[in-house]
Formats: structure tokens, sequence, C-alpha cells
């Protein structure tokens, strides 16, 4: 009997993929899902995957309620449930339209798309972490993990089916064998580890446009990369004549003002690096983004030196990615591509807008490495 | 697999079944299956039959079922399958004093399916019938081709809830052919009168009848409407007029036949669950409990009954109804002499000691359904103690909000909701719109404009069957509009109404 619907199930997951197939470029250039992320799934709207039906439109129909409250109070998010009939056995009402995705499918269905190739994973060696998983309640455990309403029902059943509970006097005293507490296991996740250092020119000519595309690119290569390696970390660094290492929200959020000087970033990538992320151990991905504006030949000169001799050994792949502005010179990727665009390991791409971010997925991964 | 009960629990069975026979609940045999939460779920996904023709909207389903488990958003504790025998499910990680809960309440909505009016034509056989379904469906697919009968399923599951909700029973054996004898008859042209026989050549020259009878033709195909009257069961409509293959006339009428089996449930869910409601908890707490059970029995029959500020309970509104109705009955709260006195003093205290509220709820569940039992028993007391209010969205702040608490204002709108179930009305009222064989049908306005999106792509999935253009008659904003897809666009007019 349950291998019935095993195959309507995955009949309907089928569907799900091949809709989000068919409507994956148009998800990658608008980032239309990005606000929505959850921790390891996606919700997507998805249009008649439900079933189209005459029937009312939501807000037009309100209902009737139940509850306290004056006439004008504001009811909170989430409890109005549009409602059409649902009968308990009937199998048939609301529908949301969103279909939950798994991040991990949504990047087997970009590989699928894009045909990347599978990272080849320059470290092979194990790295065993551990992760608690609550399983139950048990009946002994350390304080710290009690479970205090299900003590305090067991205290109550006890008292109320021992008859010393006194409705009058509602006083729950929990006894030694009342105590519930939650258990764990810990379970043994073996794990290739890879590192993602993502750095961004802030300065004056990077303006919201480029920066949303480096939102949106970086998030498809979080995805994909995430997908190939189990333990992901991931860096920011923002620079304009300095560098600084930030966390995720003020990676791409900081608006500054000065002049340029990429080198900054490159040898406090560098210096993580070496600080960090061991060879030995860690695959690790650089991936820079600008308008292609930097400061002096000089600067940009020592950049592909350092480059050259420090980060292309250490690293899988290192990425630049130049997206267009009107205010750059769009200079440093030609430099890039003179110097070090013959090299297995690095990944060029020009974005000229959101469109382009499609292609430029497959410039960065297409590699496979 | 589902599994029977075992020992103890049929020794359960057999205690509760007692008591709710000494209630005087009058049920068909119940047999009780065991399932764990996951059978339960895809049982539950099938709505509620395990054998059923396949299609990705019961995995859709299951999917969501599943989640809310594992989620903790939802679990379901117990299904029914309204047959002879009943059958009933029930789930295997659930505690005893739960079981005996819902053996209660299963036992209360056999009764209510073997005795409400609305179930008099419901096909008791179903399950039967429904694995015959699924077996014609699969026939069909090893002979056609699963994704063309697929994609036909798609798009008449769309049209489904465009049957005659509130026709007393389903339509069948329809005779298309009867109206049309009767519009060819009195046809015979004759001509002017002629006096004398050899003038017939020149007063009526053979062309000129011609034209008469041409003319007469065309004037009948244009007054000849069909359907003569407005139709709301557009299926039925398809399924008599649409150029439709063997095999797709077979589904559509499988699937109607299913929409006609579950309408008669969606218009008595309020009474019927409540009805369950009332029966567990009184057979519960005046029978079946022990003094141990009592926390967890209050824990879960107050998460049945808990409302929420934005939706109704259709468990908490009915077993309040009928509660509310009982101690009307038993105090005499009813009839003339009671609606005149304006005295809120002898009202408060009223009691005639009449005793007659439990044979009055037998009365209420044998007669009514959901609109005609609020119609009747919603009071301005009830309403107010209940709390009931009116909500609406509101644009300018962007939520929703209590629009009023006026008792004539909630039992309308409470009304307005259980009115077709819930779903716009919907009639054919022209199969050959405009001489061009076109389908045009019109929408009951109530207030309430459809949603447009779904709308287009449910014109679209009917011109599918139709094959010919597509039109509805709606209106938005207050003003008519007539949309129609015509087999490649979707195109919006203007029209009076």
């Amino acid at each position: 009997m349950s291998l019935k619907i095993h195959q309507d199930h995955s009949r309907f997951k089928q569907i799900v993929r091949g809709k989000i197939k068919a409507n994956l470029r148009k998800y990658v250039q608008k980032g239309e899902m990005l606000g929505k992320k959850g921790k390891d799934f996606i919700s997507i709207p998805l249009p008649f995957i439900d079933i189209p039906h005459f029937k009312y439109g939501h807000k037009e129909q309100g209902g009737v309620g139940q509850g306290d409250g004056e006439v004008g109070q504001q009811l909170g998010p989430g409890s109005v449930q549009p409602g059409e009939g649902k009968q308990a056995g009937q199998g048939e009402g609301e529908h949301s339209l969103e279909v939950d995705v798994t991040l991990d499918e949504l990047a087997q269905i970009l590989g699928e798309e894009l045909q990347l190739p599978r990272i080849e994973r320059r470290q092979s060696e194990k790295i065993v972490t551990q992760k608690i998983k609550y399983t139950g309640v048990n009946t002994t455990g350390p304080e710290s993990l009690r479970h205090f309403k299900r003590t305090y029902k067991q205290a109550l059943k006890r008292q109320i089916a021992s008859g010393t509970y006194d409705p009058g006097k509602p006083l729950i005293v929990p006894t030694r064998e009342d105590r519930r507490y939650r258990s764990y296991k810990l379970q043994d996740l073996p794990d290739t580890n890879a590192v993602i250092i993502y750095m961004m020119d802030v300065s004056g000519s990077m303006g919201d446009e480029q920066k949303e595309i480096v939102r949106i690119e970086s998030f498809w290569l979080d995805t994909w990369l995430r997908h190939q390696y189990k333990g992901l970390e991931s860096r920011y660094v923002i620079h304009d004549a300095v560098a600084r290492e930030v966390d995720r929200e003020t990676f791409f959020h900081t608006r500054e003002s000065g002049g340029t000087m990429i080198s900054s970033a490159y040898k406090l990538c560098r210096e993580i690096i070496q600080a960090d992320y061991p060879k030995s151990a860690w695959n690790v991905y650089p991936f820079h983004f600008s308008d292609g504006d930097n400061w002096s030949a000089d600067d940009t000169r020592q950049c592909i030196d350092m480059l050259r001799d420090d980060i292309l050994p250490h690293v899988n792949q290192f990425a630049y990615g130049q997206v267009e502005s009107p205010y750059g010179s769009g200079q440093f990727i030609k430099d890039l591509r003179e110097s070090v665009g013959d090299h297995e390991n690095v990944a060029l791409s020009e974005i000229s807008d959101k469109d382009a971010i499609y292609p430029s997925i497959k410039d960065f991964l297409g590699k496979g490495r | 697999m589902p599994k029977s009960l075992t020992p103890r629990l049929s020794a359960l069975k057999d205690e509760i079944e007692g008591y709710a026979r000494a209630f005087g609940l009058d049920f068909f045999e119940t047999v009780f299956e065991v399932l764990t939460y996951d059978e339960l779920n895809m049982v539950a996904a099938y709505g509620g039959f395990p054998n059923r023709y396949p299609h990705w909207r019961w995995g859709m389903e299951y999917e969501q079922l599943s989640k809310g488990y594992e989620y903790g958003l939802s679990k379901i504790y117990e299904l029914v399958i309204n047959n002879d025998p009943c059958y009933a499910y029930l789930l295997e990680s659930n505690a005893e004093v739960d079981q005996k809960l819902v053996m209660a309440h299963v036992y209360g909505h056999c009764d209510f399916f073997k005795n409400n009016f609305s179930f008099r034509h419901t096909n008791r056989r179903m399950i039967d019938d429904m694995a015959n379904h699924a077996t014609r469906v699969r026939r069909w697919v090893d002979k056609i081709g699963v994704e063309k009968v697929e994609d036909f399923i798609d798009r008449t599951l769309s049209l489904e809830n465009l049957i005659d909700q509130h026709a007393p029973h389903i339509r069948r054996n329809p005779d298309p052919k009867r109206a049309e004898d009767e519009a060819k008859s009195n046809e015979r042209v004759e001509g002017f009168k002629v006096g004398r026989e050899y003038m017939r050549g020149f007063i009526n020259p053979s062309e000129f009848l011609d034209e008469q009878r041409k003319r007469v033709e065309d004037e009948k195909q244009r007054a000849k409407r069909f359907p003569e009257r407005p139709q709301r069961d557009v299926l039925l409509f398809l399924l008599e007029h649409a150029p439709l293959e063997d095999w797709e006339v077979d589904i559509l009428s499988i699937l109607r036949d299913e929409a006609y089996y579950f309408a008669p449930q969606g218009q008595t869910k309020i009474m019927n669950e409540g009805w369950a409601s009332y029966w567990h908890s009184t057979i519960m707490t005046t029978r079946a409990l022990k003094d141990h059970e009592i926390i967890d029995y209050a824990d879960h029959h107050s998460g049945t009954m808990g409302t929420r500020p934005g939706s109704l309970n259709p468990y908490k509104l009915g077993i309040e109804l009928y509660r509310d109705i009982e101690e009307r009955w038993n105090k005499g709260r009813f009839g003339k002499e009671w609606d005149e006195c304006d005295d809120l003093r002898a009202r408060r205290s009223w009691d005639k000691k009449l005793g007659a509220g439990r044979e009055k709820l037998f009365e209420v569940r044998k007669h009514y359904n959901d609109i005609t039992f609020i119609d009747t028993f919603l009071t301005p007391e009830f309403a107010m103690e209940q709390k009931l209010f009116v909500y609406g969205f509101n644009d300018k702040r962007n939520s929703w909000e209590i629009l009023d608490r006026e008792f004539r204002k909630v039992k309308s709108k409470l009304l307005a909701g259980l009115t077709n179930f819930g779903q716009p009305i919907i009639e054919v009222v022209d199969g050959n719109h405009e001489n061009r064989s076109e389908l045009l049908l019109a929408h009951k306005h109530d207030g309430q404009d459809l949603k447009g999106d779904y709308a287009r792509e449910t014109l679209r999935n009917l011109q599918s069957l139709w094959r010919r253009p597509v039109s509805l008659v709606t209106r938005y904003d207050g003003k008519g509009v007539m949309l129609r897809f015509d087999g490649q666009n979707h195109s919006e007019k203007k029209v009076d109404l």
C-alpha cells in the first residue's frame, strides 16, 4: 500500500522540478526567491502547480472570526486563514502556491540546466565533525536538558491519579520520578571542507545595482558549492583603498566613497588563507567582484604578482567577476586576462547586467574545479 | 499495511460502541484499522480512499501532510469514510485515551452519515466504486498513454467545482436528444396561400420557397438557446455537448461522480464535525474516561476546539451550537412566548424544565445542513457569547481587521460563506453563443470578485474541452467584464449587466 503513494509523490516532485527548470533563468536573473531563504530550503512561487479553479479572490473574501477585540482592531499576521471548506477526509482545499525546494535539489537542477561538471576535489581527506541530534525524551539526563513541560505534565498526572491534586489549591510538585529530559545522540558527519572568500569593491563607483548583481550571483555560487561540499565556510572582505573583513550583512550593504586599491583585498585574502585554511585540509575559493577600476597600473601589477605567487598555488580556483558600471574603466579584467588568463584555475567573467548572471555562473563553475 | 485492531483496542471499541448505542446513536457497522502516521498521511492524501486513481495531486497532498506532521504543525488523528460499512483509521502511535476519543468521535460521524438527509442519495459503496474508477483510469492510461490521460485529468480537475452543489442528487442518464427532437417538429414551409393550383409555380416559385425555408431555419437556429435555462451543472453540460472522445467522457464522468460524492460532506461540515465533537465529549466525560486520562483528554479536546481570531473552527462552532440548542430546548427557551419576552431578567432565569434538548438534537442532525442550521439556530445571544465578528482586509493598513460585531452582519457573512460551499456560482448560459458554437458562462456575482489569474487559467482548461472559444461574464470592481479565451489568446471586454 505504501508503494502506491510514492508513485504519485515522485510524479509530483518531477513536475515541480520541471517547472523550476523551465523558469530557472528567470529565477536566476531576478533573484526572486532570495528573500525567502530558509535554512536548508527555499520557497519558490510556482504558478499553477496548484490546480486552478474559479474561486474568490483572497482579499475579497473576508469572513467570520471568533475572539476578543474592538471593531477596527487588527488581526495578527498569520491569524487569517481564508476559509474554503476543507473537509477532514476529503483531501481537497487550499494549497499554497509556494513549493519548498531544498537548496541541494536546487543546486542539482542548476547543475543539470547549466551542465555544470561536478567539482573535482583537490583534497580527498575526510574531516569528521560531530553533530548533536535530539532524538527523544528520557527519564534520566543532565538538569540542563530538563524538559519542563513534560515534567510538569507528568507531575500533574501523578497527582491527579493518586488523588493528591487539589483544584482549590493547584500546587504541582514534581518528584524525582516525574522529571523528563531531552535525550540526544552524537552523529558523525564526514565532511570535506571548503571555504569561499568573497571580496568586493565597495568604492564609490560600485552602485546599488552592481551590488545587487553580486548578491544574486554569490547566492548561486554558494548554493552550488554547498551542494558539493558539506562543510562550507564563507568569509567576506570589502575594500576600497583599504580592505577589511566583515560579516555577510555588512558585505552586501556597505558603500564607501574612497578610491580603489585592489591589492589591499588580495593581501587580506592571502593572510586569511595562510592563517586559517591550510592547503592540506581545505578547498579554497576566492571570488572577487569589482567594476574593473583600479587606482594605478602599479597596484594592478602588485595584484598580479600576489595572485601568481601566493594565491593561485593555494586555491582550487580563483574567480574574478567584473560588473559593468557607468563609472568604471573596466581595465582590470583585461590585465588579468593578459597575465593569468591561461592559468587553469582562474575563471574570469564579465557581467554586464542581470541577464548576464546566468551565463556568468557557468563561467565560474564550468571548469569543475 | 493496515492492521486490524489489537485485542486491547478491540475491547475498547466494543466498550465505546456500547456507550454510543446506549446514547441512541444509530450508525452503519464501523470497521477500524490501525495505520502508521505515514500510512495515515497517505490515505488522507487520497481523500480517505486508499485505492484511488493515480494522479500527482495526491502526491502533492501527501507531501504537505507529511511536512505538516514533521514540522509539528498538524497531525491527523483519525479518518472516516462515508460508506456502508464505514471505514475508520486510527493512528498507531496514539495513546489509549486518544484512541478512545477518536472512536467516540468516529461513531458521531458515522451516525451523522447514516441519518443526515444530505446523504440520502450518497453512494454507500463508494470504496468499491473508487477502486473501479482507478481501474478504468489505469486501463485508459495503458491504452492512450499516461501523459494524455494525466493532462486531461489536470484540466478536468480544474473544473470539478462546477457542479450543482445544492442539487439533491447527481443527475444521471441524461437524454440530450429529446430537446432536439421537440425542436424539429413543425417546420414545413408553405409559402403563400394558393387559390388556383396552376398558379402555384408563379406565386411560390421554388427559389422563393427555398429562401423562406432558409429564413425560418436561421431564425430557429437563432432562437434556439441551449441550455434553455442556465445550467449549474457545467460538467454535465460538457458531458452532453462537448466534442469529447470516449475515454474523455469516461474520465470526466468519473471525476463528476467523485465530486458529487464529496459535495454533501462540504455542505455539512460544521454540523458533522460539531456532532462528532459533541458525542466524543459526551461519551468521554460521562462514561469512558479514567481519572488518570483526564489531563491528556482535556489537552487534546481543547486542541481541537481552539480558535484563532481570524478563522472559524467548525468543530468549535458546531459543538457550541448543538450545546446551545440542547440548553434552549431543555429550558424551553424557544417559541412565541420566549421570542416576545423582553424582560431581560426573566429571560436569564427562563427554565421551563422541558428536558427536550437531546431529542431536539437528534431531530436537528437529521433535517438540517450547515446553511439551514446556522440560519435557524444562530441567535444574537449565541453570537455574543461566542464573540463572533466579521473581519475583512483593510487595504490602507495592509492588514486584516475586525469590521463588525453586529449580529445580522455576522450571520449573513457566515451564510454567504456557506452558500454553494463557499464557491462562486457559475452557470452555462449559452452553448451556442453568437451562433458560433462558443460557450458562454456567467458568474452570479454576490459581492465578491473572482481571483483573476485563476479565472483565466480555468477558462483555458475549459476551452480545451469545449474546443471552441469560451467566455465568462463576471464583474470586477463593480463593472461587468467578459473574459474570453479563444484557444490562443485571452481577451477582456466591458459588458453591461
